[in-house]
């Protein structure tokens, strides 16, 4: 595919020696924001934690297959450096619990040991707050701990904790299955905001917020990709039977 | 099935609290016994003099236990830069690599030291490095104390560290930072109430003491701060005092005991202060 930001080729991953995810070839394209939707427990977390090599954290994990970031097979890179360039947001909001929102919104480079000088941290704190709409809301109490955040709030300081670090490619899993509808309102809408400036991977079991806020979905089952296209044609036209039926409420 | 009346059951109900609150009052008992006994005998003879003079001899009026307060602060002092670098240390170990071989050995071993009697580890300490040294010292008291202090601070860490949520962990590596950062600087953070409490708790419990102290520090009727010389303490001097047949020196052991009441007792509500107020949320 044209200006693919990661090549996935036969991806199988899972833990103690059963494949959770199977075979998955997949190519995500740039810029674009791409839903890994389906049912519960089909594989599609562990599936994008394969990406910034988090997988490999877990006890008893294993992984095949190749992952491509531009070209380079990230299995062969550095892990550290490989999760610099490549963001994530987990379910649950987990500011650090320790820090201000302020250091928080730095926490990537604080923890890395770079150093920046004061002015280069403001303003990294101000754009990348600004960049999630935190920022009117924050602004009067940065030196308060991350934690007295609301969830949803919380949330969008994790992407903003993720973004501060520029990465090319922005890791969802399910961010807001932990918030209520007016916060997932908030997120969906930085979500549109952000796309374009940076490619987005986003796994939901949620149907409409798949039809929603992306450009492009895969459909993920039992582990194996069912399908893959834009999302306007696999919601009208799904080529395959299971998308129709798990699109239309017949399981899932 | 056999009906219970309602009735019944409220009788017993009531049976059951009251026969549990009786039951605690009584477990209480002893210990305010010993707080009053402690307060009567021992808080008259506290006064600025008992704190700031040196013992004198018998037969003499008056008297201190500045030489006591200063060696249990030193020696105190002695166990903690032994015991908390290491057991903190250890007890991060065994809450990230608990699971493996070594991991169980380390906790059995940790586990063991806990159950030792405190006067065999005093005997080590006389082995180790009094003999060695050829003569009693602070230093050999406070290794003492550390070996004593050890196991409660690095079960503290390691019970704390457990409790931390996986998905902070994964917060910092998913940012790309390495492991060990991420133990030392998000972890240990959100664990330093807990860690603090076991310290707290390990130096309650080493500064009353004295056993491992009767053949290592072994007492002083001096003051000093060489840590290569005997020294006295709290727990010690209580002991001699106690011991001895002069009326007087029973008094300044009861002074004694009341001193290093209040400490302990202090250093408890210090402990319930820090978990309270240093709690991370998560």
């Amino acid at each position: 595919m044209e200006g693919a930001v990661l090549e996935i080729e036969n991806l199988s991953a899972g833990f103690d020696g059963k494949d959770v995810v199977k075979g998955v070839s997949l190519e995500i394209p740039a810029n674009k924001v791409t839903a890994i939707m389906g049912p519960s427990g089909c594989g599609k977390t562990t599936f994008i934690r394969c990406i910034n090599r988090m997988h490999e954290l877990a006890a008893n994990a294993h992984v095949t297959g190749t992952v491509l970031l531009d070209g380079e097979d990230v299995y062969r890179m550095n892990p550290i450096l490989l999760r610099r360039r490549i963001g994530m947001v987990f379910q649950r909001p987990n500011p650090f619990p320790t820090m201000s929102i302020y250091d928080n919104v730095i926490a990537g480079y604080f923890l890395n040991g770079t150093h920046m000088s004061k002015s280069d941290r403001d303003r990294v704190v101000e754009e990348t707050l600004r960049r999630v709409a935190l920022w009117e809301e924050v602004k009067d109490s940065l030196y308060r701990r991350g934690t007295f955040l609301s969830g949803g709030q919380q949330q969008r300081l994790c992407i903003a904790r993720a973004l501060a670090m520029n990465p090319e490619i922005l890791l969802l899993d399910e961010p807001t299955s932990a918030l209520d509808p007016k916060a997932t309102a908030a997120i969906e809408e930085l979500i549109a905001q952000l796309k374009g400036t940076v490619t987005i991977v986003q796994v939901t079991h949620n149907i409409p917020q798949a039809a929603r806020i992306s450009d492009f979905t895969a459909f993920v089952h039992l582990g194996e990709l069912v399908e893959f296209g834009q999302t306007n044609k696999l919601f009208t036209v799904p080529k395959d039977k299971r998308t129709e039926e798990y699109l239309s409420g017949k399981f899932g | 099935m056999r009906e219970v009346s309602l009735q019944r059951r409220l009788r017993g109900d009531k049976a059951f609290k009251a026969g549990t609150l009786a039951l605690s009052l009584v477990a209480t008992v002893p210990l305010t016994l010993i707080l009053v006994f402690i307060v009567i005998r021992g808080a008259s003879s506290i006064n600025w003099q008992f704190l700031t003079a040196l013992p004198k001899p018998v037969g003499e009026s008056g008297g201190g236990i500045a030489n006591a307060l200063v060696g249990t602060v030193l020696l105190i002092l002695i166990g903690s830069l032994i015991s908390i670098p290491l057991g903190v240390s250890a007890g991060i170990f065994l809450a990230e690599r608990g699971k493996t071989r070594l991991g169980s050995v380390t906790r059995l071993a940790v586990e063991t030291l806990m159950g030792i009697p405190s006067i065999v580890l005093g005997i080590v300490a006389y082995v180790w490095v009094v003999r060695p040294m050829r003569g009693f010292s602070a230093l050999s008291g406070g290794i003492a104390l550390a070996m004593i202090m050890l196991p409660v601070i690095t079960l503290a860490t390691e019970e704390t560290l457990l409790l931390i949520p996986v998905s902070l962990r994964e917060a910092a590596l998913a940012l790309g930072v390495s492991y060990p950062r991420t133990v030392l600087r998000v972890v240990l953070p959100a664990g330093l109430s807990g860690i603090l409490t076991g310290v707290l708790l390990a130096v309650a419990r080493g500064a009353g003491e004295s056993a491992p102290l009767l053949f290592t520090a072994f007492g002083n009727p001096y003051l000093t701060g060489n840590i290569l010389k005997p020294m006295a303490s709290l727990p010690l001097t209580i002991f001699n005092y106690a011991t001895s047949p002069y009326p007087e020196w029973h008094a300044l052991a009861w002074g004694a005991s009341f001193v290093l009441l209040v400490f302990v007792l202090a250093l408890n509500l210090l402990t319930k202060l820090v978990s309270a107020k240093w709690k991370v949320q998560f």
